[in-house]
């Protein structure tokens, strides 16, 4: 029997706001001293009420518009439901039924999935294209963070609320993820645009981006009767691991008859696989009650409306996406697929490309030598001027020195007779030796090509 | 007269014309406290430095125009006071002070005026007797076998007893007006938005106002002026300006069309009818147009409000979940506890659709129902309860007590309108309410109607005997 995962993921990322979501504190809290970045409404104090931040909501708008989302002209902020200690409210503003971006996309590259999975029917893309498609992208708040530790030889638990209302975008797919490779990619994706976008510094070890997989098993491709929620995944290494370990773990339980129970599971570094878990949210529930968050349209918050005007003013602000420019690379610059995976790698990368494509022109250097160069590069430039200068110096010297390069050769060829008859008893070592030579008569400018093209020349010539 | 019977209006000039300092004003009021609030018990906290800051207020005065400077004004115990305990008259935030101040008693503060002290209400302003308050009932100064009305009861007996000079509430669905009439004061609902509620310890968060209750309607004005407008620390507070209220009748049409909804007086019992045609008299003097109209009985608005106020309620209770405020959830009362599981049903997977889903689409229908009435009518004519004060005990075993005391206010609750009480008779010895209500934002057409109305009566000088 073969079995097909099928996998959605969950990923959360902690917008950089100066300020958090519903009040001014700074939003940045890594590291800061506990519960010295707080106030009223992070603390959900009686009376206090959130006051939506608005660079939030634009960065969670330019982040769906990145993934192909449609944006909801009509959205609003739902009251979550849940007790627990770093939940000051007793309630998680966040939201339900209207997101703010619904309906996206993100396209991975197909060879990868197909050689991860091989045995495994596509479902969810339509059109052999490896699509994951997003269902939704939405904003919230983050909790305060539970320290448990001991005090004067009492175990205590305490809350350090700085993190409390930090501004948190989930990104949520539909189950169109069949392996790990494709799950792994998918948030690598997902790490690398929104950092191009600059919204969030996507820092696993900080926990600026969280990753959650859903995973369950299917016979026959149809939908599976349960699902494993794997949470607290933080690297992209682990999401992997946890995957391939639920696989295993699901496939066996499920040969033998047994359908694997609808949980939450953690991950453990240390045992290398995963683990049942009462994860915050269920604790105190049994396993018969369903989920109730009792959600609820935030009545302090009214409902947010976007125009089209204002949508397209924040679609505007998009910069070029990585697979829109790495498209583009391969036209305009007529560049390898692999050369332009690895310039379009970074934000920073591609820009350097461009600018030392620009300045490239004024001495017509061509595009695919400054890729190349970048490519193989051995040495840093500080900036694409200096890498011109120096493709510009090299290229000189190699083109238009024949001259001086076989007076060169003649030199080192009438110096080093013994040499020259090495290489004609065939000792492959003396034309090596003989190019080192030439070289330092270059000072290392020679173009190392050309001399060994235009020594041999000279070699067979007096043969 | 005593210091303490002034009106906001009139003790601002007395202390203006130094006719009396501030210190003899603050002291007359503590005076009639000390002397009856242990038979009225409108009050839950005194401000022991009140009289030291009366002197410093008097000691600016020469270089100081704040408008309230020395004004000694009672403050609902659901405001939060840096330096004053704020409960919402539940034990379960008893001893509490709180680490900032609500953005109405800033702006008194601002403006000047002293805090006297922080009054009873029903506990989480859940009730519209304060008979439920955790800390023992407010009783009515017209008469101590009843019911002040609530939940803002300790502010509006405070202004009866001419304990303060004027005092703060808030409504939900008739917390301001139905005790500022069984009380005989004015009391003024400003539209939803209108006043911030940061700071206010929130009961249903989408009809929550802040308001003034005083001697006359130029002093809720003079209030409203000064407690009202934009707060960036409410996004639902409107950015609509506050229009000056000053009281002229040179500032308002003449002849207001004013509609008398048939609904409303079906309510009404024999004797309070008769009031509100003696009031529709008065006004009829004036030049106004009365014409009867029908709305939506108010009976929808009470499922509405019940269903909207008790899922907002259960959620906004879940912050007191025993961990930070020194009690635990034992100290809630046996009103709190109903409203939490009404509420949490009525919000759960299943019943969202059937009940908090189904009361906002009657919402809307009465909101619309208002807007269609207020293409006929500047006004309506809307007293805030069918009759007097109820007797003491009467809102014990029955749940919905509050609901059907307030019935007649919660339409305009629930769509979010500014609405006033004001004195309009007497029934057998205890105060009636007359009143209006307006579109949003007509504050100053209801405070206009309602200030002409007062000057030609004048049920609102008429005092308690204590
Ligand atoms: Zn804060």
């Amino acid at each position: 029997m073969t079995y097909s995962p099928v996998i959605g993921l969950e990923v959360h990322v902690e917008l950089k706001t100066l300020s958090k979501m519903f009040c001014g504190c700074p939003a940045d809290h890594f590291g800061k001293k506990p519960n010295t970045q707080t106030c009223p409404v992070c603390l959900g104090l009686p009376g206090a009420l959130p006051v939506p931040n608005k660079k939030a909501i634009d960065w969670t708008l330019l982040i769906g518009l990145a993934l192909d989302c449609q944006v909801n002209h009509h959205s609003k902020f739902d009251r979550k439901h849940y007790f627990y200690p770093d939940l000051p409210k007793g309630y998680q503003i966040s939201q339900y039924d209207e997101p703010l971006c619904v309906n996206g996309h993100l396209t991975l590259s197909t060879s990868e999935e197909s050689k991860a999975t091989s045995e495994v029917t596509h479902s969810g893309s339509s059109d052999g294209e490896n699509r994951v498609r997003i269902n939704r992208v939405h904003l919230e708040e983050d909790t305060g963070k539970l320290i448990h530790a001991e005090v004067d030889g009492e175990k205590v638990s305490l809350v350090d609320f700085n993190r409390s209302g930090v501004p948190l975008v989930e990104i949520v797919t539909e189950a169109d993820i069949h392996g790990s490779a494709a799950a792994k990619e998918f948030v690598k994706k997902i790490h690398q645009l929104i950092r191009d976008l600059g919204v969030s510094d996507c820092d696993m070890e900080k926990g600026s981006m969280r990753l959650e997989a859903n995973i369950s098993l299917s016979k026959d491709g149809t939908l599976p009767p349960y699902k494993v929620e794997v949470k607290n995944l933080n690297s992209f290494r682990f999401l992997g691991r946890a995957i391939d370990y639920e696989i295993a773990r699901q496939k066996e339980l499920l040969t033998r008859g047994q359908t694997p129970p609808q949980e939450t599971r953690g991950w453990s570094e240390a045992k290398n696989q995963t683990f049942a878990q009462r994860s915050k949210e269920v604790a105190q529930r049994s396993k018969e009650e369903a989920q109730d968050y009792r959600y609820f349209p935030e009545p302090d918050i009214p409902p947010l409306v976007f125009s089209k005007e204002q949508i397209d003013a924040i679609r505007a602000k998009l910069p070029e996406l990585p697979q829109m420019k790495a498209a583009r690379f391969a036209k305009a610059y007529g560049l390898k697929p692999s050369v332009v995976t690895i310039l379009t790698k970074t934000q920073a990368s591609a820009a350097f490309f461009e600018a030392a494509v620009k300045e490239g022109q004024k001495v017509s250097l061509p595009p695919t030598v400054i890729a190349n160069a970048m490519v193989n590069q051995r040495q840093a430039f500080k900036n694409p001027e200096d890498l011109v200068r120096h493709l510009q110096t090299q290229t000189q010297e190699k083109v238009s020195d024949k001259i001086t390069l076989r007076q060169f050769i003649d030199q080192v060829i009438t110096a080093h007779t013994q040499a020259v008859s090495d290489f004609k008893a065939q000792k492959p070592q003396a034309i090596g030796f003989l190019i080192g030579q030439i070289q330092r008569l270059s000072h290392g400018k020679a173009d190392g090509k050309l001399v060994h093209q235009l020594l041999l020349e000279r070699l067979e010539s007096s043969r | 007269m005593s210091l303490n019977k002034l009106t906001l209006t009139q003790a601002i000039k007395n202390l203006q014309a130094k006719k009396c300092s501030a210190f003899e004003l603050v002291k007359a009021c503590l005076d009639q406290i000390n002397r009856y609030d242990s038979k009225i018990h409108a009050f839950l906290e005194l401000n022991q430095d009140a009289l030291k800051e009366a002197k410093l207020a008097d000691n600016q005065r020469r270089d100081n125009s704040s408008p309230l400077l020395g004004i000694p004004i009672a403050i609902k115990d659901n405001f939060l006071t840096q330096n004053l305990p704020t409960t919402a008259a539940s034990k379960v935030l008893e001893g509490y002070l709180p680490q900032y101040e609500s953005t109405v008693t800033r702006k008194l503060k601002e403006a000047g005026a002293i805090i006297i002290g922080k009054t009873n209400m029903d506990a989480w302003a859940h009730g519209s007797s304060t008979e439920s308050s955790d800390f023992g009932p407010t009783l009515n100064p017209w008469n101590t076998q009843f019911l002040p009305g609530g939940s803002s009861g300790g502010s509006t007996a405070a202004v009866a007893a001419d304990m303060c000079i004027a005092a703060i509430g808030s409504e939900t669905a008739g917390s301001i007006r139905l005790p500022a009439a069984w009380c005989g004061v004015t009391g003024f609902k400003p539209t939803y938005g209108r006043v911030s509620r940061y700071g206010v310890i929130a009961m249903a968060s989408s009809t929550d106002s802040p308001g003034p209750i005083a001697k006359t309607v130029e002093d809720c004005a003079f209030l409203t002026q000064i407690i009202g407008g934009f707060d960036p620390y409410d996004a639902t507070s409107s950015s609509n300006p506050v229009p000056l209220l000053t009281l002229s009748k040179a500032k308002v049409k003449t002849k207001l069309k004013i509609g008398l909804p048939k609904e409303y007086l079906e309510a009404m019992n024999q004797e309070t009818k008769a009031l509100v045609h003696e009031a529709i008299k008065v006004l009829q003097n004036q030049g106004h147009v009365i014409e009867p109209t029908s709305l939506i009985s108010p009976k929808y608005a009470i499922g509405v409000y019940t269903i909207v106020q008790r899922s907002e309620v259960s959620s906004n209770l879940s912050r007191y979940d025993g961990i930070r405020y020194g009690q635990d959830r034992t100290k809630f009362g046996e009103e709190a506890i109903r409203r939490i599981m009404l509420g949490t049903f009525a919000l759960s997977s299943g019943y969202y659709d059937q009940y908090y889903s189904k009361a906002q689409k009657v919402r809307t229908l009465i909101i619309e129902d208002f807007n269609q009435a207020f293409k006929k009518f500047d006004l309506i004519i809307n007293p805030p309860s069918p009759g007097p004060a109820l007797k003491i005990g009467a809102s014990k075993n029955e749940p919905l007590f509050g609901e059907m005391q307030d019935m007649l206010v919660e339409p305009s609750s629930v769509a979010g309108l500014t609405g006033v009480s004001l004195p309009g008779g007497f029934v057998d010895g205890l105060p009636f309410g007359f009143g209006f209500v307006g579109p949003q934002f007509s504050e100053d057409k209801v405070l206009n109607i309602a200030h002409q109305y007062q000057q030609a009566t004048d049920w609102h000088l008429r005092k308690p005997q204590l």
